[in-house]
C-alpha cells in the first residue's frame, strides 16, 4: 500500500512557533514572501504577554535596567558574542515596531516601544523591566508611577493571584493599594481558571455583572487591576466595554502560565496568519529534513498523514529546552533536529551554579548555536552548514534570556535580520 | 532571654531524639526537643527510608541484623502508618562473588531471619525490570518506613501525652554548668534571633553527625565520630514493588528503594571531615545509576527528579579504607566522669531507632529517680492528623473522600489541597506561627513532584499570604529559600525532560517574578 504524501511548496518554511517563529513569519509576510510556519508552539503559551528588549544587566552595579538602548550599548562594549553586539540599534527598533504594529493590526494592541523600560506588576508584588506590554496592561504602570488609589480585584476559587500578596509586597512604596476578593459571576464552588474566566468576558452580560460587582468594592479608587482575564478575542474590546461599565480605569496584571495573553497570542497566529497567506501547520514537530538541490524537505507527520513542506529556505526558529530546540543528555547538549554543533560548558558539572537564585545566572543559558553575519548556522567545521538555512530566537548562544529578561528582544530582533538574510538569499536566486 | 523550663532537654530531632521524647513521654517525663533545623534534618531524612529486616547485614555484624529483625517485626505492629510492607528481593549478578550467594541463606538463618530462594526467572517476573543476567535471587522480609511520618508522629504522640514541646530553629549555643551539672543551656532561635534559656534536670544529646560538637560544648572530649557522606537519587517513578538488594557486600548504588510513588536509589559513600555545605556531586550521581544499572538495566535511562547528601556518623575506631565496614552500632556514653546530668546516644540506624531510644530513656528515667519501665515495645503510635501528610498518594485520597469543591489542590504534582496546609499548620500551635514553605514540604508531599515545587510554592506562598500568615516580603523570602534549598538536590541530575522543567520554572521565577533580585536584595543588609 502506497500512502499519499502532501506537499507543501514554498518559499521559506518557518520551524517553530514561538515568539522568534511569529516574528520571522510577520517580517517575511511583509517582505512578500512565500511562507510556512510550523513547530512546536513551545514557550509561547507561557509568555506573560510582556516583551522584554533588557531587564538586567549582569556585571553592573544596579543590574536593574531602566534605559535598555543605553543597557545595550554598554552590552555591546562589553560582550561582543552576544547576539545584541551583532545587531545595530536601528535595525532593533525597526524590528520591534513592525512586529508591535503587526500584533495591534490583529487584534492585540500593544504599546509601542519608548526610550526606557516599563515597570509592570507582577503576581508575586514584585516589579519586572520590560519594554513593551499589551493595550490591557498599560494603565498599571501609570498606576504604580503615580502611587494612585488604587484597589486590585481578585477571584474566589483562583489559585496563584493573590490581592493580599501582592497589597502585602507594595505597600511601603504605594501605600493608596488594597485589595477586594469577589465571586466570578455564576462560578461560586470550586477551581476556576483564567482561561474560563477571559472567554466568559466575551459575552456582555457577564461584563456587566462583574462591573455592578466591582463597582461595589471600588470606593475611591482611580484604578482597578486584575488577574489576566479580559478576553481572548478582543481583549482590548472587552476592557474597554468594562471599563466604560465600571467608569474606572483598569489594568490586567499577568497569571501563572499558562496564562491568557499567551494564549491570545498563540489563537491570533492560528487565526490572522491564514487570513494573510501565511501557511500555518500548527503544533507539528519536524521530524527530519532532507537538503537537495537547494532546496529542503521539511517531513512531518499530522493528523492527516506524512506532509512534506518543500522550501527554497528555512528558517529555525526551534528555541530551546521547553520547546525542543535544544536536548539535554547526560553528558552533552545537542541540537536534535539538523545535528548542529551547540557550544556549551565542558560538562554537566558546570551547566548550573550552586545556588539557584544566584545573580551570575547559570552557564547553561549561554550554551547554543553559533551563526555567521547572515544568521546561518556554522557546521563542525566552522562554516554555514547549508546557504539556505538561518537561525533566529533563543536557540542562538552567548545570551541568558532568563536572567537578562531580554527573550523577546532577541527573538523579535534575530528573526528580523534572518528574515533580511533569507530575503537577499531569495531574491539572488 | 526567654525561660523555658523541663524535665529533660533533648538536642537533635532526627528519629533518635523524637523517639527518646515519645519514651520518655510514656514514662509521664516531660521533655524539650530542640533542633537546629527541623525535623530529620540529618540523617534521619536523607536515607532510602528502609526498615532492614537485617539481612544486609548477617555477613559483617550478626548482632546489628538480630536487632533489625527484632525491632523491624516491632515498628512493623507498632507503626503501621509509617512502613509499606514491601519485601525485598536480593540479587546476584553475573560477576559477583557466587561463594557469597551461596553462603547467604545460612547466614540469614544464623540471625533467624526468613530467607527464600527463588529462580532468577520468577524473580523476573514479579520485577521486571531486573537484569536478565542474574546469579542468585532470595525473598526477605525487608519494607519501607517513612521517617518523616515517624518523627512527626512521635512528636505529636509526646505532645498529646504530657504536653511535651518540640521547637525548631533553635541552636544551641553553650551549656551552663555548675558543679558536674548542666544547670541550663543557652538557645537562639534562628529566624527570630530570640534568645532562650533552657533549664533542664537532664540533657540527651541525640545531634546525630552534630553529636560530637554538642558534646564538647558541654566540655566532653570523649565522643569521636566519623562522617561518611552519602548520596542517592530519586526517580520520577516507582520502578520496582519490593526493595531491591544487591547481593554482595555493599557498595555503591547496590540498594533500590521504593518510596511510595518513586524509588530512591543509592548509596555512594565517601569520608568527610566538614558537615556543612554538603551537596550531591554529578560524578556520584552518575556512579550511581551506573552500579544500579547493573542490577536493573532501566535505571541507566530512568527519569530522576532529585538527589540528596546526607552525613552518616560512624562510631570510631575503624578501618580506614571503608567506611561501611565502621561499625554501623551505636553508642550510649552517660559522660559520668564529668557530668551527673548528660549524655550522649550516637550511631546506629533508622531500624534501630526505637531500641536506642529505649536505652537512652532507661538511663535517664534511672537519672531522675523514675521507675515506670519502658512501654514502646508495646504502645501502638497515636495517629495525627497533622502528620498524615506525609504519606505518598495519600493527600488525593483524603481529599477525594471529603469533597470539598472549595478545597482548592495547591501543588498538583502531588495533590496537596488547601485542607493540608491549614491542618499542618493547627497541628502545632507554636511552629505554626513560624511555619516556613521548607517546613510546610517537610510535613506534607507539597514540592516532592517532577516540578519539586517550582509551581506550588508560589501557589503554597499565595495561600499563605491570603491566610494572612504572610503580611510582608517575608513570604518571598521564604519562597527564594524554600526554592534555593530544593534546587541544591535538582541540581546535579538536570537533562532530559528536567532540563524543560528547570528552564520553566527559572523564566517563570527570575524572568517574571524577580525573584533573583529579591533574593539579592534580602541579603543585603537592611
Amino acid at each position: 500500500m502506497t500512502q499519499d504524501i502532501r506537499c507543501i511548496e514554498t518559499d521559506l518554511a518557518v520551524i517553530g512557533s514561538g515568539l522568534a517563529g511569529v516574528a520571522a513569519s510577520i517580517f517575511a509576510h511583509n517582505r512578500h514572501i512565500k511562507t510556512a510556519q510550523t513547530g512546536n508552539t513551545g514557550a509561547l503559551a507561557y509568555t506573560t504577554g510582556y516583551l522584554d528588549l533588557l531587564g538586567n544587566l549582569r556585571d553592573n552595579e544596579d543590574p536593574l535596567v531602566s534605559n535598555p538602548w543605553e543597557a545595550i550599548r554598554k552590552l555591546q562594549e562589553q560582550d561582543s558574542e552576544h547576539p545584541y553586539s551583532r545587531i545595530m540599534e536601528q535595525d532593533i527598533r525597526s524590528a520591534f515596531k513592525e512586529f508591535i504594529s503587526f500584533i495591534s493590526v490583529c487584534g492585540i494592541d500593544y504599546s509601542m516601544p519608548e526610550e526606557m523600560n516599563l515597570d509592570a506588576l507582577t503576581p508575586a508584588g514584585t516589579l519586572k523591566k520590560t519594554m513593551s506590554m499589551p493595550a490591557t496592561m498599560r494603565a498599571g504602570v501609570e498606576a504604580f508611577t503615580r502611587k494612585a488609589p488604587c484597589v486590585i480585584i481578585d477571584f474566589k476559587g483562583l489559585k496563584g493571584f493573590s490581592g493580599k500578596q501582592i497589597v502585602a509586597n507594595l505597600k511601603t512604596r504605594w501605600p493608596q493599594l488594597r485589595c477586594e476578593r469577589i465571586t466570578f459571576p455564576d462560578l461560586d464552588q470550586g477551581e476556576v481558571y483564567p482561561e474560563v474566566l477571559a472567554r466568559a468576558l466575551e459575552v456582555p452580560a457577564h461584563r456587566s455583572q462583574l462591573a455592578a460587582m466591582v463597582k461595589a468594592v471600588a470606593g475611591d479608587a482611580k484604578f482597578i487591576g486584575m488577574p489576566a482575564i479580559l478576553g481572548i478575542h478582543r481583549p482590548d474590546l472587552v476592557m474597554r466595554s468594562l471599563q466604560e461599565l465600571i467608569g474606572i480605569p483598569l489594568f490586567e496584571i499577568p497569571t501563572m502560565p499558562p496564562s491568557v495573553p499567551g494564549i491570545r497570542l498563540r489563537e491570533l497566529v492560528e487565526q490572522a496568519f491564514p487570513e494573510k497567506g501565511i501557511t500555518v501547520i500548527p503544533q507539528q514537530k519536524v521530524l527530519s529534513i532532507d537538503w537537495s538541490d537547494k532546496r529542503a524537505q521539511l517531513h512531518l507527520n499530522d493528523s492527516y498523514g506524512l506532509l512534506t513542506i518543500d522550501s527554497r529556505a528555512v528558517i529555525l526558529a526551534t528555541g530551546r529546552f521547553i520547546s525542543g530546540g535544544l536536548e539535554a543528555c547526560m553528558d552533552n547538549i545537542m541540537e536534535p533536529l539538523i545535528g548542529i554543533p551547540v557550544t556549551q560548558p565542558k560538562s554537566r558539572e558546570q551547566w548550573y551554579r550552586q545556588r539557584y537564585l544566584d545573580k551570575q545566572g547559570h552557564d547553561i543559558h549561554r550554551a547554543g548555536i553559533e551563526v555567521d553575519a547572515s544568521y546561518r548556522p556554522l557546521g563542525p567545521d566552522g562554516k554555514p552548514m547549508y546557504e539556505n538555512l538561518f537561525a533566529a530566537g533563543i536557540i542562538i548562544a552567548h545570551q541568558d534570556w532568563i536572567r537578562e529578561r531580554c527573550g523577546a528582544g532577541i527573538a523579535i530582533s534575530t528573526a528580523f535580520k534572518a528574515v533580511e538574510s533569507a530575503a537577499q538569499f531569495l531574491s539572488q536566486q | 532571654m526567654k525561660l523555658l523550663e523541663t524535665e529533660v532537654l533533648i538536642i537533635g530531632g532526627g528519629v533518635t531524639g523524637a523517639g527518646i521524647m515519645r519514651d520518655l513521654a510514656l514514662r509521664g517525663i516531660h521533655c524539650l526537643l530542640i533542633d537546629k533545623h527541623d525535623l530529620c534534618a540529618g540523617a534521619s531524612g536523607g536515607n532510602h527510608g528502609l526498615l532492614h529486616s537485617g539481612a544486609r547485614y548477617v555477613s559483617n555484624d550478626q548482632q546489628a541484623a538480630v536487632e533489625c529483625r527484632q525491632e523491624s517485626d516491632i515498628l512493623k505492629r507498632l507503626a503501621p502508618q509509617c512502613i509499606e510492607n514491601t519485601g525485598a528481593l536480593f540479587v546476584a549478578v553475573e560477576g559477583d562473588e557466587e561463594e557469597f550467594v551461596d553462603r547467604f541463606p545460612a547466614l540469614c538463618e544464623q540471625a533467624a531471619i526468613s530467607c527464600t530462594s527463588i529462580t532468577p526467572s520468577e524473580a523476573r517476573k514479579i520485577e521486571p525490570h531486573l537484569t536478565d543476567k542474574l546469579l542468585g535471587t532470595y525473598i526477605l522480609p525487608d519494607a519501607t518506613i517513612d521517617p518523616f511520618r515517624l518523627a512527626l508522629g512521635h512528636v505529636a504522640h509526646a505532645r498529646m501525652l504530657n504536653n511535651s514541646s518540640y521547637h525548631s530553629h533553635t541552636e544551641l549555643l553553650s551549656f551552663r554548668i555548675s558543679n558536674g551539672v548542666i544547670t541550663s543551656a543557652i538557645c537562639r532561635h534562628q529566624r527570630s534571633e530570640e534568645m532562650v534559656e533552657i533549664r533542664p534536670l537532664q540533657v540527651v544529646n541525640a545531634g546525630g553527625a552534630w553529636a560530637m560538637d554538642i558534646a564538647k560544648l558541654a566540655g566532653c572530649d570523649d565522643v569521636n565520630l566519623l562522617y561518611s557522606k552519602g548520596t542517592l537519587l530519586v526517580s520520577h517513578d516507582r520502578i520496582t514493588d519490593r526493595v531491591i538488594h544487591r547481593l554482595r557486600p555493599p557498595g555503591d548504588g547496590d540498594i533500590l528503594v521504593p518510596g511510595g510513588t518513586v524509588s530512591i536509589l543509592g548509596t555512594t559513600s565517601v569520608r568527610v571531615d566538614n558537615l556543612d555545605h554538603l551537596h550531591p556531586t554529578v560524578e556520584e550521581v552518575n556512579r550511581n545509576i551506573r552500579e544500579g544499572a547493573a542490577m536493573l538495566p532501566s535505571l541507566a535511562h530512568a527519569r530522576y527528579i532529585r538527589a540528596f547528601s546526607r552525613v552518616r556518623p560512624l562510631l570510631q575506631p575503624g578501618s580506614e579504607s571503608d567506611d561501611r565496614s565502621v561499625t554501623r552500632g551505636y553508642a550510649l556514653n552517660n559522660h559520668a566522669s564529668s557530668l551527673t546530668n548528660f549524655c550522649t546516644i550516637t550511631g546506629g540506624k533508622l531500624t534501630t531507632f526505637r531500641l536506642m531510644a529505649e536505652k537512652t530513656a532507661d538511663l535517664v528515667a534511672n537519672r531522675l529517680g523514675n521507675t515506670t519501665p519502658c512501654s514502646t515495645r508495646e504502645q501502638p503510635l497515636a495517629d495525627d492528623r497533622g502528620s498524615r501528610w506525609t504519606e505518598p498518594g495519600a493527600a488525593p485520597r483524603y481529599w477525594f473522600k471529603e469533597n470539598k469543591a472549595d478545597d482548592l489542590i495547591l501543588c498538583e504534582c502531588e495533590m496537596v489541597p488547601q485542607s493540608a496546609i491549614d491542618e499542618i499548620l493547627g497541628a502545632d500551635p507554636d511552629s505554626g506561627k513560624e511555619m516556613t514553605l521548607e517546613a510546610i514540604a517537610l510535613r506534607s508531599r507539597a514540592g516532592k513532584g517532577p516540578c519539586q515545587g517550582s509551581f506550588c510554592s508560589i501557589r503554597i506562598a499565595s495561600y499563605l499570604y491570603d491566610r494572612g500568615h504572610y503580611n510582608d516580603k517575608t513570604g518571598l523570602r521564604h519562597m527564594c529559600e524554600f526554592l534555593n534549598e530544593r534546587f541544591k538536590g535538582q541540581r546535579s541530575v538536570i537533562w532530559g525532560t528536567q532540563m524543560a522543567q528547570m528552564e520553566l520554572a527559572e523564566a517563570l521565577h527570575c524572568g517574571l517574578l524577580g525573584l533573583d533580585h529579591e533574593y539579592d536584595k534580602q541579603k543585603a543588609p537592611l
